[in-house]
């Protein structure tokens, strides 16, 4: 349902924008030849027209085929998806094995020099946009220091037919900065979500129970409090993943990462309907999977839910 | 025991010392990727250029756009109809069969049919028809004189009848079908990673310098400046004007630069009496009149736009195409500013208590597109004329431009645009953007202001059926200097692009913008 209406907006929206031949043409040609690709594109047809051919083609697996690249969009969408994966997958990677420890250590520890800073660093994190810290970073890193290399993506290997590049330490040394740039946004918001859940969860009972019965502290912390602060976190972490994967548009550009985010800007630029309509189609179909992922890890981190749909 | 290791460690010291040679390899910062490998699919600058590293065609064009020979060695006209063309001998492909006529026959097929073709190569096609005349000769036959026969033969690549027949622009994207006669041959394309050629050996003309070209694409233009400077590319292409100043003082950066075909412009309406973005006039259209539109090409300071906003990377435009193009008159220089001689000829004209006009420009297609627009519109202001600027994604503005007005006609009343003659002379500009709109003919199809000036148009078409190259040149010379004192467009600057080396290298500009490695040179 939501991936018909989906389609009908994306369809008729992009038609509205423009004609894509009046870009992909060479001025050069004459008004005969204009028509001739426009006929051949099918873009003479009235749009309602090549809706419909569009929705019979997309019940046999073809979504359309690119106006610029002429290949099926479908494939080009794919053949760029491991890279994106790969980049939000490390950036959701470093959001949370670096944001849940800072905010939890910034919860038990407010006041200190640490907390208050990794407090105003998290604010930071998400003030500054992403192309500007995307672009310092390499003029750091890559110009200044010569540390890290400054764009592209590294070497790959093929891990169960699928091209992946942290398996190689040039990969890695490609995928750092990116993945930083695209996590950094998800890592202030884990630190905050962490801060605040250990500093409501401390209040809580069963933590003062645990203290009393003499357990360490480090066990409340690593256990009890740990636990109870993930779901939100999780909560948040699963609606923000589709962002990730599907807005890592600026970090690619700037990064020239050749991945689906990459694809789709240029795709909008150049009005090449359907790459937008099988990408967006493609997206709303991940935001839906994502979503019953973070349901039914649920159940499984709160045991609360479990128990109510045994008892329902 | 020890005979065997010592055998052994001699052998690793040969191989290695084998497997040693130096490997020249170059990584370029690509803006712009090519959208297929397939030299036929779409007619696009990123494709041209980087087809001539995998093909040839039989009429090369140099750095200024000047006709040589390539896979052709000679040509000539039979008669007003015919061309003669000789091929070269001993030719071969990368697979090592050899070039003959066939294959050309074969190109000029396929040419113009390839399947979804967004701009297709017909317009260079059509209406010839080739005759193999023995191996290595092939004669062209038009229904009428075409002069300009070696320059649409030019931008054909050909491609070789054995590989290409049945081949699919999907089998030229994974080099199954990238066979060429080119300078360097195909390894690998990941769209949007990595783009690599390597040396052919056995090429007929200079060999390639470098034995392995990696392109990377880079379309950020900050991003591609700092591979540059961090030593992960050893060449870039379109710097942005921005970074030109910081790039000269850096002491490991070479740039090269030169003029470009492309002219930037401003088109005006003349054909409508209430033209919609010219206001004030009581449904007058004053750019009718050639004293207004003098005026307003007086007023505009065209020094002062490419110091300040070009950043001095530009040339002032008098006319079409820059110095040494073949139908450049030498008559016309670039309006003087005289903004009291403007007001002036305003004044007399009628309009001295100005009007409202709306310019309209593109903000991501030229150089520094929207920032000349705005410029344009502070100078208009100072002339009196009550100037907006609305500038828009070329994904907009073009189809508006050309086609947003009723009856799919051009919408706006003064454009910014830019036009690169693609053939290298002034015939290109002058018939599609001046010539009379005829569709039936194919002439003015970018003339989006409707200039109509029957005198001109005779002259273009008389031109365009000369097959004598000096009186040719007379005749586009004449008609480009009807057309500029005539106002048609207003010329403002031609374009010069940038490209970036590492130090010991430096490149060799084109006029045609390509970016082409057989142009890197060592310093």
């Amino acid at each position: 349902m939501v991936i018909v209406v989906m389609s009908l907006l994306v369809f008729f929206g992009v038609n509205v924008i423009g004609n894509p031949i009046d870009i992909l043409i060479n001025p050069e040609f004459d008004q005969e030849e204009m028509e001739r690709a426009i006929k051949a594109l099918g873009l003479d047809l009235p749009i309602w027209q090549q809706y419909l051919v569009f929705v019979k083609n997309a019940f046999n697996g073809d979504l359309g085929k690119s106006f610029v690249y002429g290949m099926p969009a479908l494939q080009l969408i794919v053949q760029r998806m491991p890279a994106t994966l790969e980049l939000a997958l490390t950036a959701l990677l470093m959001a949370v094995v670096f944001g849940i420890p800072l905010g939890m250590w910034a919860g038990l520890r407010p006041d200190s020099v640490a907390g208050r800073t990794i407090m105003s660093g998290s604010i930071l994190g998400f003030s500054l946009p992403t192309f500007w810290v995307g672009i310092m970073m390499i003029m750091i890193f890559a110009v200044m220091l010569g540390w890290l290399p400054a764009t592209g993506r590294g070497e790959t290997v093929a891990l169960f037919g699928v091209q992946v590049s942290f398996l190689t330490k040039d990969g890695l040394a490609h995928m750092l900065m990116p993945a930083f740039n695209l996590g950094l946004l998800k890592l202030s918001l884990v630190i905050r979500l962490a801060r605040a859940g250990t500093r409501e969860a401390m209040l809580q009972d069963y933590v003062k129970f645990a203290r009393a019965k003499g357990l360490s502290t480090w066990r409340v912390v690593m256990v009890h409090i740990l636990k109870n602060i993930l779901i939100p976190v999780v909560t948040v972490l699963g609606l923000e993943f589709g962002n990730l994967i599907a807005f890592s548009v600026v970090t690619e550009t700037v990064f020239a990462w050749p991945g689906m985010g990459k694809l789709i800007i240029d795709s909008i630029q150049l009005l090449d309907r359907p790459i937008i309509v099988a990408y967006l189609l493609i997206i709303v179909f991940m935001f839906i999977a994502i979503n019953l992922v973070v349901d039914v890890l649920y159940s499984v981190l709160d045991p609360r839910v479990r128990l109510q749909d045994v008892k329902a | 025991m020890r005979k065997i290791t010592l055998g052994m460690l001699g052998a690793v010291v040969a191989v290695s010392l084998a497997s040693g040679a130096w490997a020249a390899e170059l990584r370029v910062g690509l803006a712009l990727e090519p959208s297929s490998i397939d030299p036929h699919y779409h007619n696009l600058s990123p494709n041209n250029a980087f087809a001539r590293h995998l093909f040839d065609r039989l009429v090369q064009t140099d750095d200024k756009q000047r006709l040589g020979p390539g896979l052709a060695v000679s040509w000539r006209t039979l008669d007003d109809t015919t061309w003669e063309f000789k091929l070269r001998e001993g030719v071969k492909w990368h697979d090592g069969s050899p070039f003959t006529a066939d294959d050309v026959l074969f190109t000029f097929e396929r040419a113009p049919n390839v399947e979804s073709s967004p701009s297709s190569f017909g317009t260079y096609t059509k209406g010839k028809t080739l005759t193999k005349i023995d191996d290595f000769t092939i004669q062209i036959k038009t229904e009428r004189p075409h002069p300009l026969m070696p320059n649409d033969v030019a931008t054909v690549n050909i491609i070789s009848k054995k590989h290409g027949q049945g081949a699919k622009t999907g089998d030229y994207n994974s080099g199954k079908a990238a066979i060429g006669t080119g300078p360097y041959k195909f390894v690998e394309w990941m769209p949007g990673d990595r783009l690599i050629i390597e040396k052919n050996a056995d090429y007929w003309g200079e060999k390639a310098r470098y034995d392995r070209v990696v392109f990377k694409p880079i379309k950020s233009g900050p991003a591609r400046v700092a591979a540059l400077l961090a030593g992960d590319v050893d060449f870039i292409d379109l710097v942005p004007t921005a970074d030109i100043e910081r790039l000269k003082s850096e002491p490991n950066v070479v740039l090269s630069s030169g003029v470009s075909n492309r002219v930037i412009y401003l088109h005006l309406d003349h054909d409508r009496d209430a033209s919609p973005f010219i206001t004030g006039t009581n449904g007058k259209n004053p750019l009718k009149d050639v004293r207004v539109r003098k005026a307003i090409s007086k007023s505009i300071n065209r020094a002062a736009i490419v110091e300040k906003v070009m950043e001095g990377v530009a040339i002032p435009a008098g006319q079409l195409l820059p110095d040494g193009f073949f139908g450049v008159s030498p008559n016309l220089k670039p309006e003087p500013f005289d903004l009291e001689g403007a007001k002036q000829l305003l004044a007399d004209a009628g309009w001295g208590g100005g009007f409202g006009l709306t310019i309209h420009g593109p903000n991501d297609r030229y150089i520094n597109d929207s920032k000349i627009a705005l410029a344009i519109g502070q100078m208009l202001t100072r002339l009196g004329i009550d100037a907006k600027v609305e500038t828009m994604p070329k994904s907009v503005y073009f189809r508006r431009a050309s086609r947003g007005g009723p009856d799919k006609t051009p919408e706006f009343s003064f454009i910014l645009v830019g036009w690169g003659a693609g053939t290298g002379e002034a015939s290109s500009p002058l018939k599609s953007l001046l010539h009379t709109y005829d569709k039936a003919r194919g002439f003015g199809a970018s003339n989006r202001g409707r200039y109509s000036n029957p005198e001109l148009d005779t002259l273009v078409e008389d031109a365009l059926a000369t097959v004598d190259d000096a009186q040719r040149e007379k005749m586009l010379q004449k008609a480009t200097e009807i057309a500029i004192n005539d106002l048609g467009i207003i010329p403002l600057h031609y374009q010069v692009n940038t490209w970036a080396t590492r130090k010991g290298l430096a490149y060799v500009p084109r006029t045609d913008e390509s970016t082409v490695i057989m142009n890197v040179i060592e310093q």
